[in-house]
């Protein structure tokens, strides 16, 4: 189990990262789901390129109402509470459950996305909060709703010559309640079912599903869900018709619970 | 006395000699040595289950790095084989021999300076082969309707075993009734450190050094020189530090061949590193069995009979030394467990399949027959509607009967069986138990009771005819100038603290500070021919012969002692590390009759001792049939019905090992145990397609409990003394993996009964759990 040769290169600006990348090279963060693919030999990159080097890869700040999480930052940084308020809050309860501590002192949430393994736990939880992924490529920023950034099994609607450059989500008030459960068959390892539940004041409730050996279900308006859990998870499941009785009973049970721990309706 | 009195031998807990180095990182594994000129192997390996092999393509320019079985010359097959009548012999050679019988299968060894590169080689080789269909189901294989694995073979089994008592009037006379269909899946043996091989030709000594992660230093030797064609002194092996055994290394390994033979057409030093991949997908696969089992029982739940038929996945050869029936075969004799059984049909089927060779795992056997004894009398508990508690208590062999011998002539030496089960109902609040089921709450309370025969030799072995039967158990003792101790045993320790608590065996003789006592291991080159660490065997086999040899040695030097005194030899005892007259008036330490024996011999009369200050001496119990230590495990757990979750409340183990050498110790063996025991009860599984194909290629699919699935668990030690062995200790060192799958599983239905749902099959995962209580749901409907 060692990886296939292949060239390492540390960009040390964005222009040469986007460089490196447009000519085929494999983008490197914190290497913990890319790592064990090279040793198996299931990827095979000519050259892989290690961002954890780029300035400000890293990082989080705060702008009008929109927290701005460089792709760099790690889990275990969010966990220790590197984003401010209520989201924060949020986000680090999701850090903390995501595999081992020292995955998590190497791993990125950037990284993950855009890895866009479908039971990883950013996979879920963006799209939930809301917010962009915010592309980089060689004609500048754009931004991608997080409820469409992941649109297949490790596909996302970054180009090829994009690299992620950061994620936003939005500033959450103090009320935002906020619901979140995965199935795992053992600490640290990945979810067979995610479900997550956010209700704002004043606007209609939001629910993600995800988890299922697919990009996850994004439920606009969850009001339903909240309003009778129990039909709705079972109708809501429906769009997964390939499930076995077992995920598909944890699908509706992450979502069930989902609600519960947001404290229902 | 124990450690915190100040004592230090038999029966103290002594903090382990060995963990400083283990602690440190300065632990030594064969990853941890290299050689000037070392070159790496990576074996290409079969992709397939089922096929005839018709070539193998070199790639182009690199031709002279890659071998085959054909480049090997002289290489033997490996010959594991049984003497127990009908037992059907396999071939199973080193590198592929025109045929593929298991994914996984070595075909080419590919050599290189690094690793990678010999990973470059073997993914750039073409191989030809014509795919055959797979034998893959274990109550298929034996069928006449399956491809056979071997052609030569009548049909897919290395062997049957039959016991025929009478049971068709049971039918008529038993209150009580139960069968039940029931299935313990394929596990891969995990431990931390793979197999590991590094061989080098020493062409001064003209001999193969073979360093290498096993646990059976000798047998290794004498195994491997019969498959490389020298003569055992021609071979050393040196096994270092090994980072966990518990069965898997006690194979003999077509690699170790390979890479032998490698080293010495190359002459130069060669290693191979088993990694992850390898080891869950080619080589470490255990357990696997099926049983149809049908109890009868009286009113009092005593048992009247058991029927059996019981189907073991022995995979696709027999391995070394241990053979492809270890389970299986020992089904018919561990059945009855610590209970007295009147009556036993059992017929048993060593299936060959298109899998890896079952090899020996922690428990071998035990583990899945106690998990169908258990289950099986918690049915016939419930169907009588009496405790789990009473038909165990109806059944066991009750201490005024031991030794007691049972239906398939196994002897127990001793213990109070049913006092470990009182003991351990006795931890537990049942009423409130019964109070939260009774609110709805879906937990439960188990028990599994079973006794471990450990440390068999000659007699038991005999009876199976594996290549080699253990005899007497030798220990080397020398007694250095400056007083120091060295024991040297051909047993090895890797996780055992054999280095810690041989020290206190011979301390326990002679008194020497176990800091001054060396334990020697793992390297034939240095101690005494041993058929090594398994069954549960070195603490009574090696620690009697240590004790053996080092009394041996009392007499020698309280002979020189007692000519330092000026008294006859009778008039002295070694005591506390002393010559002692008896008399009380005067004493010599051991440490100064050493220097005096080897440095001033002038001090000393001509002539005495002779034969000088080393012993080896040989130790077997008599009889020897084994210890028999037993244990009482229970479990609370928790079910979340609606995704099949099991947790686990709390968990009590009562085990009685005889005496314990060092207790502390004897916890962390059983505590290793219990969580790999965890493993089989509700994560580990290796499932295999139709095709034959592993479908768990890396530890993120193969679930092993760690240390969050692992509960603290209380721990209860009886000790009663074994007749037959030295200081009355018994082996102990599997029967942590033995009881929790039995456990485990009663508590899930005892949880579950109110559901009328009942988990069969092992690991009780979340989709199983689920599932049984499905069924039981529709059923209702």
């Amino acid at each position: 189990m060692k990886p296939a040769s292949f060239s390492y290169v540390r960009p040390n600006s964005w222009p040469e990262a986007l460089k490196l990348v447009a000519a085929g090279a494999r983008p490197g963060a914190g290497t913990q789901s890319l790592g064990p693919l090279l040793n198996l030999r299931l990827a095979q990159p000519d050259t892989i390129a290690d961002l954890r080097h780029l300035p400000d890869y890293a990082g989080v700040a705060v702008e009008g109402g929109v927290v701005r999480i460089g792709a760099g930052t790690t889990h275990a940084a969010i966990e220790d509470g590197a984003v401010p308020g209520r989201v924060g809050e949020i986000m680090a309860g999701v850090a903390r459950g995501i595999a081992y501590r020292p995955v998590r002192n190497r791993g990125t949430i950037g990284g993950s996305l855009a890895h866009a393994d479908p039971a990883a736990d950013w996979v879920a939880v963006l799209p939930a909060l809301g917010g962009a992924a915010v592309a980089l490529g060689p004609r500048g920023e754009r931004r991608i709703a997080s409820a469409g950034f992941v649109k297949g099994i490790f596909e996302t609607e970054l180009a090829a010559d994009e690299l992620l450059r950061a994620v936003e989500v939005p500033v959450l008030p103090a009320e935002a309640r906020w619901g979140h459960w995965k199935f795992c068959r053992k600490v640290g390892e990945f979810s067979k079912a995610t479900a997550c539940f956010l209700a704002l004041p004043g606007k209609a409730p939001r629910a993600v599903l995800a988890a299922l050996d697919w990009p996850p279900l994004v439920i606009e308006d969850a009001s339903m869900l909240a309003k009778d859990p129990v039909a709705e998870a079972a109708r809501i499941v429906t769009a997964f018709p390939e499930l076995g009785a077992w995920r598909r009973a944890l699908a509706e049970t992450a979502l069930r619970r989902a609600v519960e721990r947001a404290g229902g309706a | 006395m124990t450690a915190e009195q100040g004592g230090l031998g038999v029966g103290a807990s002594l903090r382990r000699k060995e963990d400083a180095r283990f602690l440190h990182g300065r632990g030594r594994f064969v990853g941890d040595i290299t050689r000037p000129g070392m070159l790496e192997v990576a074996f290409l390996r079969s992709p397939v289950a089922h096929a005839k092999l018709r070539s193998v393509t070199k790639p182009a320019g690199a031709e002279k790095s890659v071998f085959t079985l054909a480049d090997l010359p002289g290489v033997q097959t490996i010959r594991a084989n049984s003497a127990l009548p009908g037992f059907r012999v396999s071939e199973q050679p080193a590198l592929a021999k025109g045929k593929l019988r298991h994914v996984g299968e070595a075909i080419a060894a590919c050599v290189a300076e690094t690793r990678a590169e010999a990973e470059d080689l073997a993914g750039a080789c073409v191989l030809d082969y014509e795919a055959l269909p797979a034998v893959h189901d274990m109550l298929a294989a034996p069928l006449p309707t399956s491809p056979l694995v071997h052609e030569a073979w009548s049909m897919n089994a290395f062997l049957e075993t039959r016991r025929d008592d009478d049971v068709s009037g049971l039918d008529a006379i038993a209150v009580a009734k139960v069968t039940r269909t029931l299935r313990t899946s394929r596990q891969c043996m995990a431990p931390i450190e793979g197999r590991g091989v590094l061989a080098e030709w020493d062409p001064r000594l003209e001999q193969m050094i073979v360093t290498t992660s096993t646990q059976m230093p000798h047998v290794t030797k004498t195994g491997l020189a019969d498959c490389l064609g020298l003569d055992e002194g021609q071979v050393r092996i040196v096994s270092p530090d090994v980072g966990g055994g518990f069965g898997y290394k006690g194979i003999l390994l077509p690699e170790e061949i390979v890479c032998a033979s490698l080293a010495m057409q190359l002459g130069r030093p060669v290693r191979w590193l088993e990694d992850r991949y390898e080891q869950l997908t080619a080589s470490a696969n255990c357990r696997e069995h099926h049983y149809v089992i049908t109890a009868w029982a009286d009113r009092e739940g005593k048992l009247l009979g058991v029927e059996c038929e019981a189907t073991v996945d022995a995979g696709a050869y027999s391995s070394y030394p241990f053979g492809a029936c270890l389970e299986a075969a020992q089904v018919g004799s561990i059945l009855p467990g610590p209970y007295i059984l009147p009556l036993l049909r059992c017929h048993t089927i060593s299936a060959c399949t298109n899998k890896p060779p079952i090899l020996p795992y922690r428990g071998v056997a035990r583990t899945g027959v106690c998990y169908a004894m258990e289950t099986t009398l918690d049915a016939l508990a419930r169907k009588l509607g009496i405790s789990a508690e009473a038909i165990r208590l109806a059944n066991l062999v009750p201490p005024n009967a031991m030794p007691y011998r049972n239906l398939v002539g196994k002897v127990f030496d001793s213990g109070d069986y049913p006092e470990s089960l009182r003991r351990a109902v006795a931890a537990f609040d049942l009423d409130t138990i019964r109070a939260r089921q009774a609110r709805g709450e879906v937990v439960g309370f188990g028990l599994a009771t079973f006794c471990e025969q450990g440390a068999h030799g000659t007699s038991v072995y005999h009876a199976w005819g594996i290549p080699f039967v253990p005899g007497f158990e030798q220990a080397h003792v020398r007694l250095s100038p400056d007083g120091v101790l060295e024991v040297r045993v051909g047993v090895h320790s890797h996780g055992q603290g054999m280095e810690t608590t041989l020290a206190q065996v011979a301390h326990e003789i002679l008194g020497v500070h176990p800091d001054k006592v060396r334990v020697v291991h793992g390297d034939t080159a240095l101690t005494p021919y041993s058929t090594g660490t398994w069954g549960s065997r070195a603490m009574v086999m090696a620690g009697g012969a240590v004790a053996e040899a080092c009394r041996q040695l009392a007499e020698r030097v309280g002979a020189i002692g007692a000519a330092l005194l000026q008294v006859a030899a009778t008039d002295v005892e070694v005591i506390g590390g002393m010559v002692r007259r008896r008399d009380n008036d005067g004493a010599v330490s051991i440490a100064d009759v050493a220097r005096t024996w080897y440095r001033a011999p002038q001090n000393l009369p001509p002539g005495v001792n002779k034969g000088g200050l080393e012993v080896t001496a040989g130790y077997r119990p008599d009889p020897d049939t084994g210890t028999h230590s037993y244990a009482c495990h229970a479990a609370v757990v928790r079910v979340d019905t609606e995704t099949g979750a099991v947790v686990i409340e709390d968990y009590l183990i009562v085990e009685d090992g005889g005496k314990l050498v060092n207790p502390m110790i004897v916890d962390g063996q059983v505590l290793g145990g219990l969580a790999q025991g965890i493993g089989t009860a509700l994560y580990e599984e290796m499932p295999y397609d139709a095709a034959g194909q592993p479908l768990a290629a890396t530890l993120a699919d193969y679930l092993l409990p760690g240390t969050s699935d692992v509960p603290d668990v209380r721990l209860d030690h009886m000790e009663t003394l074994s007749p037959w062995t030295t200081f009355g200790q018994k082996g102990i060192g599997e029967s942590g993996a033995i009881g929790p799958p039995g456990a485990i599983v009663n508590a899930i239905n005892d949880a579950l009964a109110p559901l009328g749902a009942e988990v069969t099959d092992l690991p009780a995962s979340p989709p199983r759990v689920l599932a049984a209580i499905q069924a039981a749901q529709a059923a209702r409907r």
